[in-house]
């Protein structure tokens, strides 16, 4: 972690290109699809399933490698068809389907980043740990096992265990599926609370459109598969958001604007499906 | 602990399990003692059994007021317990190398897919040639038993680990031996102990044969030597002494078992 100078976490994406191929058959998942991420921005990023959304986030990670194109991160290349920088907690990655380790207590999972890093005491860290649950209004759950608590307060809590690392990036992949609607509206309300607290860039994968607009700086609508941008909406609406947002004009707009291009891409999506089964 | 004790009492499962016991010990009477049937005359009815097991004169020599009894069981216990924790060492270390290692997988899956198979006894001819005194000999197959039963369950628990807690833990700047230490081995935990289950019951399994064939003292022994000696009373004294020694050692393990994954209890609903 950069100490000293503040970390800034523009990500640049330029014609990235991935092909899997694990038997013999090229799967495209990507095709020179670019776009950049400034710096603290909150970026959401929505497209039918299976479309390599998550391609994108494992080559941000480092847990995969792209066949052609660069990524950056603040102006250093961070992939290319030759490179590919390990995973580190510059760069931290909530899991679709939550992975708090069962075995460690809430604690200890927080903890867990600045501890095998070695860059906090221990003693520091739990401080610092707890500072944060109460933050959020989640003490007194510090020695409970992730699975004694709501999948919605386990969300959190692995929030916090990347946020701890002051990551450049935070990478969401659909964090709040299977969530009902109103733990939704509450997990929305922590994010926008962290977020606030301190900005950093988010990378943000989703379906759910009104999360997409009430949670964005910008909206990247991808293609079906292979995945490139096909439109981004810019949600022009002040920080802290409110959900008494959702009613005004500008967001219906938006979410017309937004429902319509992933509307299309989803047809193709079925159709190209219907081919392949015929 | 009184507590605990009074709604033991209070539970129905209590009488149920008190009354299948009952009923098992009256066919067995009846089978036996009152009958007459002809190829179970030869087997002792349970009042005998009882008797000879409660006896301060028995007629085998053994019984719960002897020393002789207590002695046989020491020298059985002890053999499990260096064979069990043997093998618990040596299979979990090797099990978990295998699991973490891809190349040391590969280098060493098939001759451990080759030599578990082996049924434990029929090492006996080579352990007793090649070690030093028949004691070690039997303690050797009884090892086998537990040891690839434990390695192979280590294995699968190591592979069972889904793949979003490694790349959790790399993200969180994890070095290899963090991952070991915090994923790779709380994760195969739970395999591990049901490994560990499998280990103790064919570690007695392959002791008492082990015992039989070549056996000086212990259990085994003193069952062949019952049988030898016309004492079937004691012979079946001693196979429910396996029986409760069993059931203790499983319980034993699995007592440890919740004690090391606590974060266990609340997926099984305790």
């Amino acid at each position: 972690m950069a100490k000293g100078k503040t970390p800034q976490g523009a990500i640049s994406i330029k014609n990235v290109t991935k092909i899997y191929d694990p038997e013999g058959v090229h799967v495209v998942a990507m095709q020179d699809c670019s776009f950049d991420i400034a710096a603290r921005e909150f970026a959401i990023i929505v497209g039918p399933s299976g479309c390599g959304k998550t391609t994108l986030l494992n080559a941000i990670a480092g847990f995969d490698g792209i066949t052609s194109g660069e990524i950056f991160l603040d102006g250093e290349l961070i992939s290319s068809h030759q490179k590919q920088i390990k995973p580190n907690v510059d760069r931290m990655v909530v899991f679709q389907s939550g992975a708090l380790f069962p075995w460690k207590t809430v604690m200890e999972n927080v903890i867990y980043g600045p501890i095998v890093q070695g860059t906090m005491k221990k003693t520091e860290a739990l401080a610092r740990g707890r500072q944060m649950l109460n933050q959020v209004g989640l003490a007194g759950i510090e020695d409970k096992y992730p699975e004694e608590l709501s999948s919605g307060i386990q969300r959190r809590v692995e929030i916090l265990r990347a946020l701890i690392n002051e990551p450049r990036v935070v990478m969401l992949d659909e964090p709040f599926r299977g969530l009902d609607a109103v733990a939704k509206t509450v997990m929305h309300e922590f994010l926008v609370g962290v977020y606030c607290t301190s900005p950093r860039t988010m990378f943000f994968i989703t379906h759910d459109l009104d999360e997409a607009i009430f949670l964005g700086d910008k909206v990247v609508i991808m293609t079906t598969r292979p995945a490139r941008v096909k439109k981004i909406v810019t949600v022009d609406m002040p920080w802290p958001r409110e959900h008494h947002i959702k009613t005004s004009k500008l967001y219906l707009d938006l979410k017309g604007e937004v429902l319509e291009a992933v509307h299309e891409e989803a047809k193709k999506a079925f159709q190209a499906g219907e081919r392949e089964l015929a | 602990m009184a507590n605990r004790l009074k709604t033991a009492l209070l539970n129905p499962q209590f009488y149920r399990a008190m009354t299948g016991i009952v009923l098992f010990l009256v066919l067995w009477q009846l089978l036996t003692g009152v009958l007459d049937l002809p190829r179970f005359k030869l087997l002792p009815n349970p009042i005998s059994v009882i008797k000879e097991w409660f006896s301060f004169e028995p007629l085998s020599g053994r019984s719960l007021f002897t020393q002789e009894y207590y002695l046989d069981i020491a020298y059985s216990v002890v053999r499990v317990l260096i064979a069990f924790s043997l093998a618990t060492v040596l299979g979990v270390g090797l099990g978990l190398i295998m699991g973490w290692n891809r190349i040391f997988y590969e280098f060493t899956f098939p001759i451990v897919e080759i030599l578990r198979p082996m049924p434990p006894l029929s090492w006996i001819p080579l352990a007793v040639l090649v070690l030093p005194g028949v004691e070690v000999a039997v303690v050797y197959v009884t090892f086998i038993a537990g040891f690839f039963a434990t390695v192979l369950n280590t294995l699968l628990g190591v592979y069972s680990i889904d793949k979003k807690y490694f790349l959790a833990a790399r993200c969180l700047g994890s070095k290899p031996r963090h991952i070991f230490r915090n994923v790779v081995v709380p994760g195969a935990l739970p395999f591990i102990f049901t490994g560990l289950q499998i280990s103790m019951g064919v570690s007695w399994m392959s002791l008492v044969a082990g015992e039989i064939i070549s056996g000086q003292r212990g259990l085994g022994y003193a069952i062949y030597e019952g049988y030898s000696m016309f004492q079937y009373n004691q012979v079946v004294c001693y196979m429910f002494t396996l029986g409760i020694l069993g059931f203790i050692s499983s319980a034993g393990i699995r007592a440890v078992g919740r004690k090391l994954m606590a974060w266990e209890a609340s997926r099984r609903g305790a």
